[in-house]
């Protein structure tokens, strides 16, 4: 009974942990996507956060400029992103590629440039990183309560504030907003911002909290699956939280049957498990399983008329 | 509205140009960034690229994954779809004439055999494009993730060879092998990537189907008033685009490892819209961007073995940078053209 709790406990820790940069990408990416700007960059901010937090770590020693230099580094590129896709109103989800490329390269081209270990970054000390707060093996540290926190925080802020309001609204329909005598690129500038921030903080984590230093393709996909959860939480805080812990909980059950075998099935394909996100949401969008609204002017730029 | 202000040979000519000297200065910033010496890197890389006959014939052998792939995406693009899927269908169309040759590589002579393995490549490449036809941006995407998984799975579990320690099938009898050119990577692929330019602009400018499909891809509402059937016409256009993205698998696997291997489409689909939005979506200009990203390949890859701290994942930056400013940002010199042009008049 007591080894069946622990087993329990092991696997709702792993899980959190596995569901952390999905939780914070998830929460930034909805910021953006509720204000009608799609964004297939997340991984690649992520990458960029998770290589400039360890490149920072490891050249001061600390990791809270680590993560500044992480939200810093994810920043840079919403603005990038801003800026093709609000300022010059460009194809939103070709940005968003460009930005996914950009930062594959560039993150391995830097560290190679200024670590020369072959696209790494030195390994971390302990006071370098963010470490557990509470319980060691759990791996608790700091983001992923600021994760946790990020949830309440970002359904506060879309469905309760007047901020929010706006922001909706100029996913949904701009032109009211614009009519309203406020500015549409203004808020969506303000949006990425927000999404950029939350990225910067789960590329932190990757490199400097879960793992100790940055190693290539470091994401692997997470942004990706984190885009899969807004569209199975239908663009809400909560039921995208949901499906982070969901894939989450995949992520840590793959890790567990790692080549065990199951009696009566045999060894179970670890990839089935790994490709499950990815297939559970393509029913999704399918219709298989209720169906997913997007906003309503997302990924169309908005154009003001003369 | 002062949109086309532009003379027409200054849109189609110098617009992209502009676009590509952007991108490449970027890419100058980032070099010196780095600490080196631009001009020389460039030299390096030209003379990698081109320097001798076994470069030139790797540069084509590169530049042959990319027309495939940036033609591609081009096809979806005049569908009015975007197709960021082109690494997925790649790899199983690998799978597609992999199997096809594994199958049938005792029984059949190479003149029979080639032909069946360059079909199974395109019907495999277009079913991983057809499933996911119905959300592209997203499914396509996830699709390459599934892909991956698949093809790890069976390549560790199902296709590996016998006594075999790294997750790759046997290898392919003489019959599944297309002559290449001793000494590079270069072989006859590239043929069929020639043939697939002047195919791709016959079906899109010549024919009925490809008229309703560009029309599709300017208009949905005229294409279906003048009778098309919009899912239908979306099917073949995907279809096609993850056919001729499934070809990356004849050039790589029947061309040169000659067995099933992993990641053997790592980047080339991704590489494929910038190859597409370079060459303005036309076979002619993909041919070119083509060539010049096969040589961008094989230069940086001897770049990286000639200075130290340098490494080909340059060329990967570069593809984000051209995708940027060649595509999201293409607008950007507009402006400052057009203040060219009014000046002169």
């Amino acid at each position: 009974m007591e080894e069946a709790l622990i087993l329990v406990a092991l696997t709702l820790a792993a899980t959190l942990r596995m569901a952390t940069p999905l939780i914070l990408c998830a929460m930034g990416g909805l910021f953006s996507e509720r204000s009608g700007i799609i964004d297939v960059g997340l991984e690649g901010k992520m990458l960029m956060a998770a290589f400039f937090a360890a490149a920072t770590a490891s050249l001061t020693g600390s990791a809270w400029l680590g993560v500044l230099a992480a939200i810093a580094a994810a920043e840079t590129l919403a603005l990038l992103h801003g800026f093709a896709c609000i300022t010059h109103r460009g194809n939103q989800v070709v940005s968003g590629v460009a930005i996914n490329i950009l930062a594959a390269g560039l993150a391995v081209v830097l560290s190679t440039a200024w670590f020369q270990q072959g696209g790494q970054t030195p390994s971390l000390g302990e006071s370098a990183r963010l470490m557990p707060l509470f319980w060691p093996s759990a791996g608790d540290n700091i983001l992923v309560y600021v994760a946790l926190l990020s949830v309440p925080l970002t359904w506060w802020i879309i469905g309760r504030t007047r901020f929010g309001l706006r922001l909706r609204a100029v996913g949904e329909m701009p032109l009211a907003v614009d009519a309203a005598g406020i500015s549409v690129a203004g808020l969506r500038y303000r949006a990425v911002l927000l999404c950029g921030f939350f990225t910067g903080l789960a590329g932190a984590y990757l490199s400097i909290a879960q793992n100790a230093g940055f190693s290539r393709d470091m994401t692997a996909g997470q942004g990706f699956i984190a885009l899969a959860a807004i569209i199975f939480g239908k663009w809400r805080a909560f039921p995208a939280f949901g499906a982070c812990l969901i894939f989450g909980l995949l992520d840590a059950i793959a890790i567990r049957l790692q080549g065990m075998r199951i009696p009566g099935v045999g060894e179970v394909p670890v990839q089935l498990i790994q490709a499950l996100p990815y297939l559970l949401t393509m029913f999704l969008l399918a219709g298989f399983i209720g169906r997913a609204v997007a906003p309503k002017a997302v990924g169309i730029p908005y154009e003001k008329e003369h | 509205m002062t949109r086309n202000a532009l003379p027409v040979w200054a849109e189609i000519v110098l617009l992209p140009l502009a676009n590509i000297v952007l991108a490449f200065l970027a890419v100058g910033v980032i070099v010196v960034m780095i600490g080196v010496n631009p001009f020389e890197a460039l030299k390096l890389l030209v003379l990698g690229a081109l320097g001798s006959k076994e470069s030139i014939g790797y540069t084509l052998y590169y530049a042959t994954n990319f027309t495939f792939t940036g033609l591609a995406v081009a096809v979806a693009f005049h569908a009015g779809l975007f197709n960021i899927g082109g690494e997925g269908q790649a790899y199983i169309g690998g799978l597609g004439c992999g199997l096809a040759v594994l199958a049938l590589d005792s029984i059949l002579p190479g003149w029979l055999l080639i032909p069946i393995a360059i079909v199974a490549a395109a019907l495999f490449g277009a079913a991983w494009a057809a499933v996911p036809a119905w959300h592209i941006v997203i499914t396509t995407i996830m699709f390459n993730f599934v892909a991956s998984a698949l093809m790890v799975y069976l390549l560790v579990n199902v296709l590996i060879a016998p006594r075999s320690m790294t997750p790759q099938s046997r290898g392919f009898g003489v019959a599944g092998q297309l002559p290449s050119m001793p000494g590079s990577a270069l072989n006859l692929s590239i043929v069929l990537a020639a043939l697939c330019c002047v195919g791709v602009w016959v079906f899109l400018w010549r024919t009925p189907t490809g008229y309703a499909l560009r029309t599709m891809g300017h208009n949905p509402d005229a294409a279906l008033y003048a009778g098309t059937d919009l899912k239908r016409m979306t099917m073949l256009a995907m279809c096609l685009s993850g056919a001729l993205a499934g070809f990356v698998g004849v050039n790589e696997l029947l061309g040169v490892h000659h067995r099933i291997v992993l990641d053997f489409s790592a980047g080339y689909g991704f590489a494929g819209i910038a190859v597409a939005l370079m060459g303005r979506n036309h076979p002619a200009g993909i041919a070119l961007a083509a060539l010049l990203f096969g040589a961008l390949q094989q230069g940086g890859a001897e770049l990286a073995f000639d200075i130290p701290g340098m490494t080909r994942e340059m060329v990967v930056v570069i593809q984000g940078l051209i995708i940027l400013f060649s595509g999201a940002l293409v607008q950007l010199p507009r402006p400052w053209l057009q203040a060219v042009f009014a000046r002169g008049r």
